[in-house]
């Protein structure tokens, strides 16, 4: 016969079943909280800078003080042979991501964002293509979009026709989870055709992308295209995605939004597991105290505590995910992306345990602190 | 030598113009198989003294020896041990563990002091024997009356083998037949084991059983007389 703390920990929580419920219920909430108010924050920051993060390419080349994808300013696609020209290019091609008009078929006009790339290449390219072939898009008015936005756009299925700025538009595949930041979504198409829908001139690209040669210092190819080609910035594909995210993050009030509801969500939730953990300790003080006068040291005290707050913990973090990730599927299905990934899961088992122990340390001083009468009294 | 031997204990609460005086002065020995009754209206210091010779409380000045340790001067880290080996407590409310048999709850005592497995389950049954509940040991606290359960609790402060017991209000949730029964036990622990017991109590029914009646006011000993132990 031996009672280890732990044994002792579980048998003083499943006893009250009630206080258990309470408590674990109070760690599910607030875990869930956290959860969606952080994966909303990471959704939020993915979203902005995805066709930057997706593009494969090592370098962007763009305008000069170029902020952010969608303000890219209009340059002479002359640059692109200068850039193929230099050593340690791999691949370069032209790239377009500009605002235009979408027109349903029953009249309405949607915006959208074309994003324009070479089919005949690896780079800039779409993702997750669902239905049809990203290689469709070497025909000539041919677009791919989301699948997200069927409804948005008026598309039903693939080889349906629309227009775009007046330009011939055929719909020939969808990509899932290919989310736009603004409420304008993606239109992938071939640069000459996305030429023709934003209005841009023949000669003229938004942004060059460059694929480095194998084993190529991009750092060293950064300062030879920079010498060579006038009037451009070249951002390596982390930093243009990092400023990208900071302008929508920090420039505009959304993005303050997004991270203070984060914040907020963190805060509320350690004060729900820590008040629910102060209780369920106080609900055992008396408990405490008895082991005290039998002579249990402060390390055994403390042991059983600490243990009954991971206990609540693991058990209230398990249900939380079970939760959080029914949450999370259903929020694909719509336009906020909510995103779990697994160390983001990780972090959360182990930012759960700190809560629930750092609530029980607080009360640990009160068990400690023994008051005599809360033992000898009836 | 006194199992207990307290000299000029003080107790102050709080400090300033505020403070309290829980204890004034108190001192007194308490003797190997001796019960003696600790006395008082409510707040006279009655508990004070039991935490303070239970080492669960510090006294504000004042020594305390226990089996002849001056314990007031310990550090605080070295009480748990003095209060595993020396000393067991009876509470008026029993504070046995509800998720426990009786058996555990006597087992949870021994594990404490490093007894486990069998050996543990061993002098369970044998001390829940000796209380007359060797049919129960496999009973929760809920299952068993009052009598009952104080009586687990009894067999848990026995525990360790204290030469020391100390009783808060033992009988005060019991009826009188059981509140009996268990003084019964307590007065053979100390003629028969020769255990010091020291019992706080407000039953005058209980005074008969006492060798010993130390009445308390106001944080003092206003007196301490010896008596028959007449119900035994």
């Amino acid at each position: 016969m031996r009672l280890r703390p732990s044994e002792l920990a579980w048998r003083n929580l499943v006893h009250d079943k009630v206080r258990l419920l309470v408590t674990v219920t109070g760690v599910v909430f607030a875990v869930v909280l956290i959860v969606v108010e952080l994966g909303l924050f990471l959704g939020f920051t993915t979203t902005t800078s995805g066709l930057i993060d997706r593009s494969r390419a090592d370098l962007w080349i763009t305008g000069a003080r170029v902020p952010y994808i969608e303000m890219g300013v209009p340059y002479s696609e002359r640059k692109l042979s200068t850039v193929l020209a230099t050593p340690g290019v791999r691949q370069a091609t032209k790239y377009i991501v500009r605002f235009s008009q979408w027109q349903r078929p029953d009249g309405r006009q949607e915006s959208v964002q074309v994003v324009g790339f070479d089919p005949g290449q690896t780079l800039g390219g779409p993702w997750n293509v669902v239905e049809g072939r990203a290689a469709d898009l070497k025909a000539a008015d041919n677009v791919i979009v989301d699948e997200l936005y069927k409804s948005k756009l008026g598309v039903s299925r693939v080889g349906e026709v629309f227009e775009i700025r007046g330009h011939r538009a055929r719909v020939v595949g969808f990509t899932s989870g290919i989310r736009s930041f603004t409420t304008s979504p993606y239109v992938f198409t071939s640069f000459k055709t996305a030429q023709d829908y934003v209005t841009l001139a023949e000669d003229q690209t938004v942004f060059i992308l460059v694929k480095a040669a194998a084993g190529e210092d991009i750092e060293a190819l950064r300062a030879r295209l920079l010498a060579r080609v006038k009037d451009v910035d070249v951002l390596t594909n982390a930093e243009f995605s990092n400023k990208t995210r900071f302008y929508w993050m920090f420039t505009t009030g959304a993005g303050v939004a997004v991270l203070l509801a984060a914040l907020l969500g963190l805060v509320v939730g350690v004060v729900v597991v820590a008040q629910t953990i102060y209780a369920t300790t106080m609900d055992h003080l008396r408990e405490y105290g008895t082991l005290k006068a039998m002579g249990a040291t402060n390390g055994y005290l403390y042991r059983v505590i600490i243990q009954q707050a991971v206990i609540s913990a693991v058990i209230g973090y398990s249900l939380a995910m079970v939760v959080s990730s029914f949450v999370v599927r259903e929020s694909g299905k719509g336009g906020a992306a909510i995103l779990l990934p697994l160390p983001m899961a990780v972090g959360m088992l182990a930012l759960t345990i700190a809560m629930c122990t750092g609530a029980a340390l607080v009360s640990i001083n009160k068990v400690t602190r023994l008051d005599p009468a809360t033992v000898f009294k009836g | 030598m006194p199992a207990i031997e307290a000299r000029d204990l003080i107790k102050t609460y709080a400090k300033g113009e505020a403070a309290m005086r829980a204890l004034d002065g108190v001192s007194i020995d308490i003797h190997a198989g001796e019960l003696m009754l600790l006395a008082g209206p409510s707040g006279s210091g009655k508990t004070t003294l039991l935490s303070i010779i239970g080492c669960i409380l510090r006294p504000s000045a004042g020594t305390l020896r226990v089996m002849g340790d001056d314990v007031s001067r310990m550090r605080e880290r070295d009480l748990p041990a003095i209060r595993r080996e020396r000393i067991g407590f009876v509470f008026q409310a029993f504070n046995l563990f509800p998720t426990l048999t009786a058996a555990q709850n006597v087992a949870l005592a021994l594990d404490l002091k490093g007894v486990a497995g069998r050996a543990a389950r061993d002098r369970a049954a044998a001390l829940l024997d000796q209380v007359g509940l060797g049919n129960k040991i496999d009973s929760y606290p809920a299952d068993l009356s009052g009598g009952q359960k104080q009586r687990i609790a009894i067999a848990r402060a026995l525990a360790g083998n204290p030469p020391v017991i100390l009783a808060d209000e033992p009988t005060a949730a019991l009826d009188s037949q059981s509140g009996r029964a268990v003084m019964d036990l307590l007065q053979r622990l100390a003629h028969e084991r020769g255990r010091a017991v020291a019992i706080v109590t407000h039953d005058n029914r209980m005074l008969g059983y006492a060798d010993r009646t130390v009445r308390m006011e106001d944080g003092r000993i206003v007196s301490d007389e010896r008596t028959e132990g007449a119900a035994a």
